[in-house]
This record gives structure tokens, sequence and C-alpha cells, in this order.
């Protein structure tokens, strides 16, 4: 995230020339080996895997098969563009709700700071995959939240949205879209924390000062202001968003599959190990064009 | 000079209180319009608190502010036209020198807003530094930057809280004739908020000196240093020795026959509060002469310190009667005096003030920036 919080905060200070011995290279070591180990080395045999053919009994062989990405894309390409879509949609509603509450804790909270800190991070203490399950008692069928929403007519308005299909809550578009938002949330409420805390208060002052009505002072100092845990946070959410199998899985029904549980599908059940590689690395170099794109022009944008 | 009549600045039984704490009572202030006025007070004597009221950052807790007609009590702090210079300059750093300076221009959907800024920051000669950010420039670049900022909106008030705060001294004195120039050729109304004495004296036609949320004294700078109304003016302008007396009688001539510490002085007689006979009698070091050239009135002493400093010799002096009074004496070219040299002080009646006996001496001593 580095880059992103220099590319909107002014050029940096060069640092002073000076002998570099071996303890920088002693430091970076440990991580680098890390990396290779556990990174550079399975993406390298994830890499020649999505070229192999064969199956599972007989073995796979390196073949250099380029045409199973074609394939790939040729069949899960609706998967492809739902899951960006969805986690899209969740970085949006998660975004909506964290920066009022981020700025409420940053700003606002006075000694219930650290209190509201602690909140946010508290449903790390449970595994994600509980955390989803419980969102299935949630949105039950029989459950209060479905009966409250049908009494104010909450589904029909989600029905007419298509983000649902009957007047039940679970096993819909609205339901995965609201199981990545809350995954996801507090990783986007505290890189937003981080930047609002910073944000000198003394500036919105002056910007009052400077005739900026309350809107005005936020739109031009403590927007921009945030901007670089806003990108933060949007990175943060969107692409585990993108890449999860969790949430389309115990939330949605089979209109609703998302890439991740495919390449899940793929790889562990119906064991065609190319296709659930090259699948992977589709999505990683979507992810990576998008993420691209999208910090360029966060980083370069007029923000006046 | 200025583009339109806006009128005097009145603070009207002005207050503000936090809590169990009052920070400003009721203060009534008129701020000529187009003057440069001063603030003056040690930290925590409401001055700040008075200058954020105006600037609508602070909500009085009673009284109400003025611009010539207009209430503008209750206005909120966009919808003033008055500015602020910010002591920490509040510069936004991810805006241009030149946005900065357009920043309320545009809010006021100014069509000319890039020239005007550019206009300004040419006042105060930083037009070559349009493009770059708050940050690339010194603290007295920015200082001047923030000061475009708010000039360039044509207020009816500019408020400046301590703007020369955090730069050097050589710097802030550059700064002060500048400011003063600045001023004069805009002929906008200027408030300065400052705790430094010399600062207020250099730059301001008139000053208020403020003590513990009160006024302590109004007037301009001579009059505050020549006839300061209260020990703690005389004390925190400049410095004051402040010698216990007993006016005794008339001296004729319109003076007073006093007694100090069993040294008979006299004393301009229009000078002493009606009724009193306790009082201090205050002369600043510099119109003390060592020696019995300097006047009419002498005391006696022992010199028990003395520093050169170059211009001028500040010597320590303890008289008989244990009192320690400073002398400056110029340095041009007359005799100096020894540590434990006995030595006469002079002065002539009238170059004194005096004030009542029943003030605290030593008022105002403490909190000498």
């Amino acid at each position: 995230m580095a880059e992103v919080a220099l590319g909107t905060g002014g050029a940096p200070a060069r640092p002073r020339r000076r002998h570099v011995g071996w303890v920088p290279y002693a430091l970076l070591a440990p991580g680098l080996l890390w990396l290779l180990v556990f990174f550079a080395a399975p993406m390298f045999t994830l890499g020649s895997q999505s070229l192999q053919e064969g199956n599972v009994f007989d073995g796979y062989v390196f073949t250099g098969n380029v045409s199973v990405y074609a394939d790939a894309l040729q069949k899960y390409w609706p998967h492809l563009l739902r899951s960006v879509g969805y986690a899209g949609a969740a970085t949006v509603f998660a975004l909506l709700l964290a920066y009022p509450l981020a700025y409420v804790i940053a700003q606002k909270a006075g000694r219930f700071q650290n209190l509201m800190l602690v909140l946010v991070v508290a449903p790390f203490f449970t595994s994600f995959l509980i955390r989803t399950l419980a969102w299935r008692t949630i949105l039950s069928d029989t459950g209060p939240v479905t009966e409250l929403a049908q009494r104010l007519h909450i589904t029909d308005l989600l029905q007419a949205a298509n983000l649902i299909n009957n007047d039940t809550l679970l096993s819909s578009k609205f339901a995965v879209i609201a199981g990545l938002t809350y995954n996801f949330l507090p990783f986007m409420i505290l890189p937003l924390y981080a930047s609002l805390d910073r944000l000198d208060h003394r500036l919105v002052e002056a910007a009052e000062d400077l005739y900026a009505s309350p809107f005005q002072a936020f739109r031009h100092v403590t927007w921009p202001m945030s901007l670089p845990g806003v990108v933060a946070g949007t990175l943060l959410t969107f692409i585990p968003a993108a890449g999860d199998y969790i949430n389309s899985r115990l939330l949605g029904n089979t209109q609703t599959i998302m890439i991740g549980q495919v390449i899940d599908t793929q790889f562990l059940r119906v064991l065609d190990y190319p296709l659930a590689a090259a699948l992977s690395f589709v999505l990683l170099l979507l992810i990576l064009a998008l993420v691209t794109t999208y910090v360029r022009r966060a980083g370069t944008e007029e923000l006046v | 000079m200025a583009e339109h009549e806006s009128g005097d600045l009145q603070l009207v039984g002005l207050s503000k209180r936090f809590g169990e704490f009052t920070a400003v009572h009721p203060l009534d202030l008129t701020i000529p319009e187009g003057s440069f006025f001063a603030l003056l007070g040690p930290s925590g004597c409401g001055k700040t608190t008075t200058l954020r009221m105006v600037a609508g950052l602070e909500e009085p807790t009673d009284g109400r502010i003025l611009i010539g007609d207009t209430d503008i009590t209750h206005a909120r702090a966009y919808q003033r036209n008055v500015n602020t210079v910010f002591q920490s300059y509040a510069l936004f750093p991810h805006m241009s020198v030149l946005d900065n300076v357009a920043f309320g221009l545009r809010r006021k959907k100014d069509k000319d807003a890039k020239r005007k800024a550019q206009e300004a920051l040419d006042l105060v000669q930083l037009g070559h530094t349009a493009a770059k950010r708050p940050n690339q420039l010194s603290g007295g670049m920015q200082q001047r930057v923030a000061l475009a900022r708010a000039l360039v909106n044509r207020p009816d008030v500019l408020l400046l809280d301590e703007p020369l705060g955090a730069l050097d001294l050589k710097l802030r004195r550059q700064m002060q004739i500048e400011l003063k120039r600045i001023q004069q050729e805009v002929g906008l109304t200027f408030i300065h908020v400052t705790h430094d004495q010399e600062e207020a004296m250099t730059m301001a036609d008139r000053i208020a000196v403020m003590n513990g949320g009160h006024l302590e004294q109004l007037a301009d700078p001579t009059t505050l240093y020549e006839k300061p109304t209260s020990t703690f003016v005389a004390n925190f302008l400049g410095q004051s020795n402040l010698l216990r007396a007993r006016v005794t009688g008339s001296a004729g001539e319109g003076l007073a026959r006093a007694d100090v510490q069993g040294n008979e002085v006299v004393i301009d007689a229009a000078k002493v509060p009606d009724g009193l006979t306790d009082v201090w009698v205050g002369v600043r070091p510099e119109k003390l002469t060592l020696g019995e050239s300097g006047g009419r009135n002498r005391l006696h002493g022992t010199v028990v310190d003395a520093s050169f400093t170059g211009v001028a010799t500040q010597y320590l002096v303890r008289t008989a009667a244990g009192a320690d009074v400073v002398v400056v004496q110029q340095n041009d070219g007359s005799a100096r005096a020894a540590v434990n040299e006995n030595v006469t002080l002079s002065w002539e009646p009238g170059r004194e003030f005096v004030l009542d006996a029943a003030q605290d001496d030593h008022a105002g001593m403490d909190e000498v920036a």
C-alpha cells in the first residue's frame, strides 16, 4: 500500500546516498526465501500445470496446450464477470458503510475510540467460515430478518431489482453480496480509520474559514485527504472478494456461482487440474489489470 | 484602497465559558475599519478564543459581534466575510500553492479566481511557487502563502493567530515589516493575536492587552508603554522598575513630592491617581541614568550585575533599601560602572508613571515571552 499512499501524498524526500552494507540483504533474506518457496514456486507449478493434458488416473503430461485458456474463458466468462460485479458491488457497499463509521471513530469517538476499534476487529476472533454460516441462520427463510423484510416489503423491492428470486432472502444475489460486504468490511474500515485519524481537523476549520460549507469542506479537504485510505480499503476488499468461494457457496444458488467456487470445484471435485490452474491465472491477470488501472486513476486524479 | 465600506468591528459584551472555566469575560471592543489591531497577552489570556469567536470557529456564550451594522454573532464561519491566518498555517497539503490561494475565491464562485490568486502570490513575492505543493516551501514561505490565501478574499476583517510564532527571530522581524507594509497597501482591518509584546508594538496601531480573560488596557503602543494603567501592563510590555512610594505633598508647578525608600523625589502630579498616597512609581530602565546627569530625582545603590549587550549595557542596581533596579545605559561612550561600585541613579520628573500600590508589583512578570 506504500505506493498508494505516496502516490497521492506528494513527492517523497529523496534519501541521501550512503554506503549500503550486507545488513539490508540479511534482513530481506528470510522474507524473500519464504516468498520463493511458498509463492514463486507454486505460481510456477500452477502455470505449468495449466499447460498440461491428461486425466487424474493416467497422470498429466506437459504439452504446452494453450487452448485450455480459450476453453476456460469461453466456458466461464459469465462467472468471471459475475465475480467482478459482485466484488465491485460489495466494495461500494462496504465503502458506504465504512466511511461514516471510520470518520466517527477517528474524529468524534473520543474515549470510546479504542473500544470501537476492538468491536470492528472482534469478528476476526471467529473463523470466516463460521461467520458466513451464521449469515445462513440470520437470513433463514423463517427467521426474524426475513420476516421483517417481508413485512416492510423490502423483499418486494429486492425482487423487483432482481436481487432475490422469491420472497426469501437466502440463496440469492442479495445474500452473496451482503455476505461479501460483511466479511470484508473490517478491511475497509481499518485503512479508512488510519487515514482519517491522521487528518488534521484544523484543515477543515481552514476550509470553513475560506467560505466552504460543511459539504464543500468534506468534498475538497476531508475526502481527498482520505483517498489513500479509500484506495487501500477498496483494494483490500475487492481483491479477496473477487476470488471468494465461500459466500457464493453458502449464501448463493446455482445462478450466483462465482469464479472462486468454479476453481474450487474444478480442483477438488472434477479434478480437472489444467482448467482450474488456467482459471486461477485468468482471475489473477484480470484482478491485476483492474487494480493497476484503478490505482493509476486514483493516483493521478485531479483532486481539486 | 478598500474596495467596499464594511465598517468597524464591534464586540459587545462578548464572553466565552468552557464548562466551569471562563476563557473570556464580557469584553467590549471597537476595532476601527482599516486599522492594524493587536490582541496581546500571555498564553491562556483569552486572546485566541476571542479571535476564534470573531472567525466563527467558536460559539460565544454571550454577547454580540458586529461588522458595521451587520450582526454576525450566529453566522457560521463560512458565511462570514472574515478570514484567518492560522498559527499552523493549515495549508491544504494535497493542493498546489495556487489552488490553496484560490480556494476561498472558488467557493465564492469567482470567475477570476486563478488570476487574483496569482496576483496575491505576487504580492507576497511568491509568484514563482504557484505550481508547487506547500510542503516543498520553507516555513516562512508557507506563512506568506497562508497570508495570501486569506488576503486574496478581501475580507472585512483579517485575523492573524500568532502567524509568526514558528519563524526564527530574523525572519520574524522581516515578516513583521512585510505584514505592516501589506496591511497599509490593502487597507484591510487586521487583528493580530500575539504574546510577543515587541511584535505587537512594532506592527499595531492599537493594542488591547488581555490577561486572564479580561481586557487590561486598550491604547496605542506609545501610551501603553509610557502610561500603563496596571502593573501587569507595566511588566508585560518591556521592563519596569516599580518603586514603592508615598505621596507626601505638592511641589508646585504641577509636581508632587513623594518619598521613595527614604529618598525624596518629585513626580508629575497629574499622573498620580486621584486621592492615592500609597503608590508604585514606575521608571523604565532606559529612562534612568547612571550618574547625576539624568535629572532632578536621585536614587543610590550598588551595582550587583552588569551585562554588555552591544548597543547598551544593562545594570542591576540594588538600592540601600534593598530594591533591585534595572538600568539600561546606551553604549554612547560614557563611563561604565563596575560590579560592586556605588552609583547614583537619576531621572527627570515626568518620565515616570504612577500606579496604585494595591496592585501586585510582580503581575505579568513571569509571563514575559
